[in-house]
């Protein structure tokens, strides 16, 4: 079961991911690649309401060519493959603030750990899904190792005073 | 300078505190190699050759003496009683152990000091001219620029997993003292033609594997857009590196595979789009942090000559280790970190606890990091430089040697850095010791010797007038020599290779062959590097190996 990190909370995930069990009503995660390949499809789907829809997002797929189908998307999980790979801060500040994504932003892969999860939430990131092994107490607290900030961004509980603002 | 506010003052201390569970996390096996090794990184935490290394910043190299009171300290009481001060700035422990690092950051943090993004793939410390704010030359003074960026910078949420480091420097003056053409980006600050300031902006320089100078994107950056445009160039930078090589993972070569012209239409349109939601530098902001960089309480003075009936030795020291100062009676002077047969750049506990006292009687408190390993003393009275001679002389900081051959910057080398092909140090120890005469290394004016022990050139050796690679032959250590680069008096060049590597027992005697090429073939008052240009590398190439042939 996927634990997710969500709202001051731990819990396990409503959402399938394709190929999983799933039935039409249940929330399903699809890879972009699969949106483009048969988008109407899903997309009529996401719009009878039978089952909400959401994107999974590699750091090497465009961003952009995803902004026309985004008012139909209830999440975007953007992908942290390892520990190094911070292509996807730029995607989470992107999606919440030039494409004005106003759905459920996710961060999943191995590198989606509590040491990030405070930059991760200044990008936009509402929900983390942790990889096994991660401490999830701890990940928790790690969103409030920080009280003051320098930069712009997305507001995160407990922070009382910022620097430069946009 | 700059004095911590009280939000600056909570954010360092809590990341001590993120650090120190970090560490304890790591030793108690909780967090891997490979996840401690990025958060140690943006602490400015190595695992070296023989122990730790810990890199302290020292923001565009500003100290005051409180603070060199404390590097003194944590040298003394956490390592070997010495520090290694760098080419950028800042300050290198070479033998901390692991554990106690959460005890020096927390000491650190007290007098405002701390390791933030000293290394790893991020927006690293930020540099500047060792004579900001008192060269004669100077357009403006760039420090406070440089802290808005050292704010915005630290911690950013979006630019702190970059695909390579990345380092800014901001000069202001056309003799660029800084080498900021060897930077991912250079700032020169400039006024427009309504006296508004603002910077030209050039990309992708850096020395490496694959040396290249930075170049021109934009001709006038105007202040308000600073933080807005940087962030431009970062977000393109952060999405098109490449990671997949770290050797080609650095934003030169981003800049190179799309060409110049691309890159700058790509961050301009970057930026257009991001306007809304793009830091602002607010005037009010400029206007504060600006007010820290005021100019000391300087007394009305006149320019004296203070060597004129001096001893010969002062003389010597005032013409070479001093600087003109834009306030009259005033001058700068060099806290000499090279005397023979020492390391380059290394100071002892006891040298900086009695270069901060000296600061405190005769400089406003406050000492400088020099780009040339050295440290400086800004605003020195004239009147005070003969009693400033005598204690420097006492303390072994001040050999006469400034901007001479035996000034010469290096990186630790194979001594100290697990990255090293070959020693940097003995090298050095044997070219101070071929040119310990100073009626001889005077007669060879400015000449500028940067060497480093591995291809990622640390050391500079790119931009050497005389640059000196170490390399591994079949586990032996060898040198490449290259000629003609510069980074000074606004040209910035690279050296070009003069031939095959020679044995470390030989650079000495090659350095000494270049320099009886430039003695015979110089003109009238001619400098090295002019002698260099003008009659190119050929005759140095052919005298320099003319004892020592069978060199392959």
């Amino acid at each position: 079961m996927r634990r997710i990190l969500k709202r001051h909370e731990v819990v396990a995930d409503e959402w399938r991911l394709l190929g999983e069990d799933a039935s039409d009503a249940d929330p399903i995660i699809i890879p972009v690649a699969e949106l483009r390949k048969d988008t109407e499809a899903w997309l009529t789907r996401a719009r009878s309401g039978t089952g909400r829809l959401g994107v999974s997002l590699a750091p090497t797929e465009c961003l952009e060519s995803l902004a026309d189908m985004l008012p139909h998307l209830e999440l975007v999980a953007v992908e942290f493959p390892n520990v190094g790979d911070g292509r996807g801060f730029s995607y989470g500040r992107l999606l919440r603030d030039r494409l004005r994504f106003k759905g459920e932003l996710r961060a999943v892969g191995g590198g989606v750990k509590q040491d990030k999860i405070f930059l991760l939430a200044r990008v936009g990131f509402q929900s983390f899904e942790l990889p096994p092994g991660e401490n999830a107490a701890e990940a928790l607290a790690a969103l409030k190792r920080y009280d003051v900030v320098y930069q712009p961004g997305a507001p995160v509980d407990g922070i009382r005073r910022q620097r430069f603002f946009a | 300078m700059y004095q911590y506010d009280e939000l600056d003052q909570a954010f360092v201390d809590q990341r001590v505190a993120e650090f120190r569970d970090q560490t304890r996390r790591f030793l108690n096996g909780e967090l891997s190699e490979d996840e401690f090794k990025a958060v140690r990184l943006r602490n400015g935490l190595y695992i070296q050759r023989h122990a730790p290394m810990l890199r302290i910043a020292v923001p565009y190299g500003l100290l005051a003496s409180s603070q060199l009171r404390m590097l003194a300290a944590v040298a003394r009481d956490f390592d070997r009683g010495y520090g290694h001060f760098t080419t950028r700035q800042n300050m290198q422990l070479n033998w901390p152990k692991l554990e106690t690092v959460p005890d020096i950051l927390e000491r650190l943090a007290t007098v405002q000091m701390h390791s933030i993004q000293t290394s790893g793939n991020c927006i690293r410390n930020v540099t500047s001219d060792h004579l900001a704010g008192i060269a004669k030359d100077e357009v403006d003074d760039p420090r406070p620029y440089c802290e808005i960026i050292r704010q915005w910078s630290t911690h950013h949420p979006e630019f702190t997993y970059l695909p390579r480091k990345f380092k800014i420097c901001v000069t202001a003056s056309p003799e660029d003292r800084a080498a900021s053409l060897t930077h991912d980006i250079g700032l020169h600050l400039k006024h427009d033609e309504q006296g508004r300031v603002g910077f030209e902006v050039f990309v992708g320089g850096g020395l490496g594997r694959q040396p290249i100078i930075g170049q021109s994107i934009r001709e006038f950056l105007p202040l308000p857009d600073l933080l807005a445009y940087l962030e431009a160039i970062l977000r393109v930078y952060n999405r098109q590196g490449r990671r997949d090589n770290i050797h080609k993972a650095r934003i030169k070569v981003l800049v190179k595979s799309l060409g110049v012209e691309r890159f700058r239409e790509q961050v301009e349109a970057e930026w257009q789009a991001a306007r809304e939601f793009a830091p602002k530098l607010e005037a009010a902001e400029v206007d504060r942090v600006r007010a820290h960089f005021d100019p000391p309480a300087y007394e009305t003075l006149q320019n004296i000559d203070a060597a004129a009936g001096r001893e010969p030795e002062f003389q010597a020291w005032y013409r070479y280790n001093t600087r003109e100062h834009k306030v009259p009676g005033y001058r700068a002077v060099f806290v000499n970190l090279k005397r023979h047969g020492e390391n380059p750049g290394d100071m002892t506990s006891e040298q900086m606890d009695a270069v901060a006292d000296l600061a405190d009687r005769v400089s406003f408190g406050m000492i400088r990091v020099c780009h040339n390993q050295n440290l400086l003393l800004g605003d020195v009275r004239q009147d005070d430089l003969f009693p400033v001679w005598q204690v420097l002389r006492a303390l072994g900081l001040a050999m006469p040697n400034i901007g001479t051959l035996t000034d010469l910057i290096a990186c630790p080398g194979l001594d100290f850095c697990s990255l090293a092909n070959a020693g940097t140090l003995t090298v050095a120890k044997q070219i101070q010791q071929r040119f310990s005469d100073l009626d001889y290394l005077y007669d060879l004016g400015d000449i500028e010797i940067k060497m480093s022990g591995c291809m990622n050139a640390c050391g500079h050796h790119h931009v050497g007038h005389i640059g000196i690679l170490g390399v591994d032959k079949h586990g032996e250590e060898w040198y490449q020599i290259t000629l003609g680069g510069s980074v000074n008096g606004g040209y910035t060049a690279l050296g070009e290779v003069i031939g095959p590597s020679v044995p470390q027992s030989e650079v000495a005697s090659t350095v000494e062959r270049i320099v009886e090429v430039y003695r015979s073939e110089r003109l009238d008052g001619e400098q090295f590097i002019d002698t260099i240009r003008r009659v190119g590398i050929k005759p140095f190439k052919e005298h320099a190996y003319a004892t020592y042939p069978e060199a392959a």
